[in-house]
C-alpha cells in the first residue's frame, strides 16, 4: 500500500525568523533549527522559504518550477517565452544525497511579463503573473511551479527538512527572512509538490494541523479564480492570504482575524468597537474561517507572521532577540540558534504575532 | 552525583543512561528538546539543564525530575508517582491525564494544564502552576488537586474556558479577582479545610520557588470544584 492510501497520525514541524533590520543570515541557520524536532517529521515533506535572496534580479518574478520530463519541460517553456521577458534560467544547483532520491527536473527562471501581453490582458503585473502559474499547474501535466515570488524562493522535496535543505544547497544563499517545514502528511499524499511551503507571488506558508473546514475554504476561495489542484490543505490558506490582501486589500491582522476569528459568544462579550470590528468580518468572510487544529507562519516580503487556531490545538513558541523574531512548533528549535533569546513566549489561540521588517519596501 | 553531557544524546540514549546508571542522582547538561526524558523512570533522582522535551516524566513512576529552565508540552503525561520541578514555564498539556505524582512548575503553563487528571483511592494527583494559566486549565479534571500561586500577583491569573466540563477535583486559585462560575462548576472563598489540603503541596513549591510559606498562604484565594456527583446529568438529554 503506498503512503497517501494510508492514514499515518501525527504533526509536522515548523519553524521561521525575520531580521527585521534586514540583515542577512546564510540557510545553515534555518537547517539547524528545524532539524532540532526530526521527530516530528517522517522523511516524507520538508521544504524552505527565502527573503532577500535574489538581490540582483529582485524586480523580476522568481519562478521555481519541478517536471517530470524534458518534453513537459519545453512545453512549459514554450508557454513561458510567449508570456513572459525571461532574463535568466537555469538549474537550481542541487548537491546530490542518497537521502533525497527520485527528484524532479528543477528549474528557475527570472522573468517579468512581456509588456504587449500584460497591456492586452488588462491585468495588473501580479494578478497576470498568477494566472499564468494558474494556467501551468493546472494545463501542463507534469509541470508545477512551486514558488513565484520577487526576490524569494521556496525550496522543497520529498525528505527529512534538513536533508532537503542540503540538497538545495541552502548555505550558499542569504536572507533576511526564512521559514521551513518537516513534514508528516496524515490525510494527503507525501509527494514534492505537496511539501511545505505554498507559496503565491510572495506570500509562503507552513503549516502544522490539518483544517476541518478545508471543503468550504476550497469552495470559496476557487470562485475567485484560486485553483486548489495540490492535493492538500495548506495551499487554501495561502490563496486565502492572498485574496485577502492583494485582492480585497485587507492588512495581514485583519486577514488573521478573519481566518481566527473569535467564537460568537465571546465577540458579544467584547466593548462595541471590538464587537463591530469582528462581526463585520465574520458576516462578510465567514467562510474563509479556518477551523480545526493550526499552528501556521505565514512569510511575505514585509515580514513574518505566526498564528494558532482559536483553540490552541497546536503548540507555537515565540522568542526575540534583538532585531530578530523567532517562531516555532517547539522552544528546542528556537534555543538550537539562539541560545539566550531576550524573551520567549506561547502566543494564545487565534492571535496572531506579527513580525514587520522596520522600513519600506 | 554522576553528570552527562546531552547536547549530542537522543532522548533515547538519556533514558538508557537513567536506567543504567548505578548512581542514583543523575543530572544531564545541555540538554535542548529531547523526549520522553524520564518516561516511566522508577527511584531516581535526575537534573535537566536546559529544556525539557515532550512528554518528559510521561508514566513516572517514583523520583524526582528537576528541570532547570523551561519545560515543553505534556510534561508528566498520564504520570504515576514521585515528583517532576520545573524552575521555567512549561507548554501545552501540562500534567496530561495524571493518576499521581506532583508536578511543580515554577512560572506560567500553556493551555489545558491538568486536562483529565484523576484520582483513585490513595492516588491523588497535584499540580502546582507558580505564574498563570493558558486556556481549558482543568478541563475535564475528574479528580486530584490543582493549584495556581500566582506569584507575580496577575490580576486573572486563570485564562478562558477554566474548568471545562470538570466534574471531579478541586482546583485553588490564589487571586483577588474572583473566577466566575461555570456550568457545572461553582466558586468560593478557600475555607480552613482547604489550607489544610494545600499546606503541604504549597509549603514544598514556597521552598522550591523560595518564597515564603505564611505570606503566600495567608492571601486571597478562591476555590473552583464541580457541583454534586454529576454535574452535567441535564446538559444533553433529560436523564
Amino acid at each position: 500500500m503506498l503512503e497517501g492510501q494510508v492514514r499515518i497520525p501525527s504533526g509536522c514541524a515548523v519553524s521561521g525568523f525575520i531580521n527585521k533590520d534586514r540583515t542577512l543570515t546564510d540557510g545553515s541557520r534555518i537547517i539547524k533549527s528545524i532539524a532540532c524536532m526530526h521527530d516530528r517529521s517522517n522523511g516524507l515533506g520538508g521544504g524552505f522559504a527565502a527573503y532577500g535572496i535574489y538581490p540582483e534580479y529582485k524586480d523580476y518574478y522568481a519562478l521555481h518550477v519541478f517536471y517530470d520530463n524534458s518534453e513537459v519541460k519545453a512545453e512549459c517553456e514554450k508557454f513561458l517565452d510567449k508570456h513572459f521577458d525571461i532574463v535568466n534560467l537555469s538549474k537550481i544547483p542541487v548537491r546530490k544525497t542518497p537521502k533525497i532520491t527520485d527528484e524532479p527536473l528543477i528549474w528557475r527562471y527570472f522573468v517579468k511579463p512581456l509588456p504587449t501581453k500584460l497591456a492586452s490582458s488588462q491585468l495588473d503585473e501580479k494578478e497576470f503573473t498568477v494566472k499564468c502559474v494558474f494556467k501551468i499547474n493546472s494545463y501542463i501535466d507534469g509541470a508545477y511551479v512551486f514558488s513565484c515570488g520577487k526576490n524569494m524562493g521556496a525550496f522543497k522535496a520529498v525528505g527529512y527538512p534538513e536533508d532537503v535543505g542540503e540538497f538545495y544547497r541552502l548555505d550558499e544563499y542569504e536572507g533576511y527572512s526564512w521559514i521551513a517545514h518537516g513534514r508528516y502528511p496524515t490525510n494527503t499524499p507525501g509527494w514534492w509538490g505537496g511539501a511545505h511551503p505554498f507559496c503565491l507571488l510572495d506570500i509562503a506558508v507552513v503549516h502544522n494541523g490539518e483544517i476541518s473546514s478545508y471543503d468550504a475554504n476550497r469552495r470559496e476561495i476557487e470562485m475567485f479564480g484560486y485553483k486548489c489542484n495540490l492535493q492538500t490543505d495548506t495551499e487554501a490558506i495561502t490563496y486565502i492570504f492572498d485574496y485577502l490582501v492583494r485582492k480585497i486589500g485587507m492588512s495581514y491582522k485583519e486577514a488573521c482575524d478573519v481566518i481566527a476569528a473569535p467564537f460568537w459568544n465571546k465577540i458579544q462579550a467584547m466593548d462595541k468597537a471590538d464587537r463591530d470590528y469582528y462581526n463585520y468580518l465574520r458576516r462578510n468572510f465567514d467562510s474563509l474561517l479556518i477551523t480545526g487544529p493550526f499552528s501556521l507562519i505565514i512569510g511575505h516580503e514585509g515580514g513574518l507572521i505566526g498564528i494558532n487556531d482559536r483553540l490552541k490545538l497546536r503548540s507555537m513558541v515565540v522568542a526575540e532577540k534583538g532585531n530578530t523574531v523567532y517562531m516555532a512548533s517547539e522552544e528546542c528549535a528556537i534555543r538550537a540558534i539562539e541560545s539566550n533569546p531576550d524573551v520567549v513566549y506561547a502566543p494564545k489561540g487565534g492571535q496572531p504575532v506579527i513580525a514587520e521588517v522596520e522600513y519600506g519596501i | 552525583m554522576a553528570i552527562y553531557d546531552a547536547a549530542s544524546l537522543s532522548g533515547r540514549e538519556i533514558n538508557e543512561i537513567i536506567k543504567k546508571e548505578m548512581d542514583a542522582k543523575i543530572t544531564f547538561t545541555g540538554v535542548n528538546g529531547q523526549r520522553f526524558i524520564c518516561d516511566g523512570m522508577k527511584d531516581k533522582l535526575v537534573t535537566v539543564d536546559g529544556v525539557a522535551g515532550n512528554a518528559s516524566g510521561a508514566y513516572m513512576d517514583s523520583g524526582e525530575l528537576s528541570v532547570i529552565g523551561n519545560a515543553q508540552d505534556a510534561i508528566g503525561d498520564t504520570m504515576n508517582g514521585g515528583r517532576i520541578f520545573i524552575s521555567g514555564r512549561c507548554g501545552d498539556a501540562t500534567g496530561y491525564a495524571m493518576r499521581g505524582g506532583e508536578i511543580y512548575v515554577g512560572k506560567d503553563v500553556g493551555y489545558r494544564a491538568g486536562i483529565h487528571m484523576k484520582e483513585y483511592g490513595d492516588d491523588k494527583p497535584v499540580l502546582v502552576i507558580g505564574g498563570i494559566a493558558g486556556d481549558f486549565l482543568g478541563e475535564y479534571q475528574a479528580g486530584g488537586l490543582i493549584i495556581v500561586v500566582n506569584t507575580e500577583r496577575a490580576a486573572c491569573p486563570l485564562g478562558e474556558d477554566y474548568a471545562a466540563g470538570m466534574h471531579g477535583g478541586k482546583i485553588v486559585v490564589f487571586t483577588d479577582c474572583q473566577p466566575a462560575p461555570r456550568a457545572g462548576v461553582q466558586v468560593r472563598e478557600v475555607a480552613a479545610r482547604d489550607i489544610k489540603e494545600i499546606e503541604e503541596y504549597m509549603r514544598r513549591f514556597c521552598t522550591f520557588a523560595s518564597l515564603d510559606y505564611s505570606s503566600e498562604i495567608s492571601r486571597k484565594a478562591y476555590v473552583l470544584e464541580p457541583m454534586g456527583r454529576n454535574p452535567y446529568k441535564r446538559l444533553y438529554v433529560n436523564n
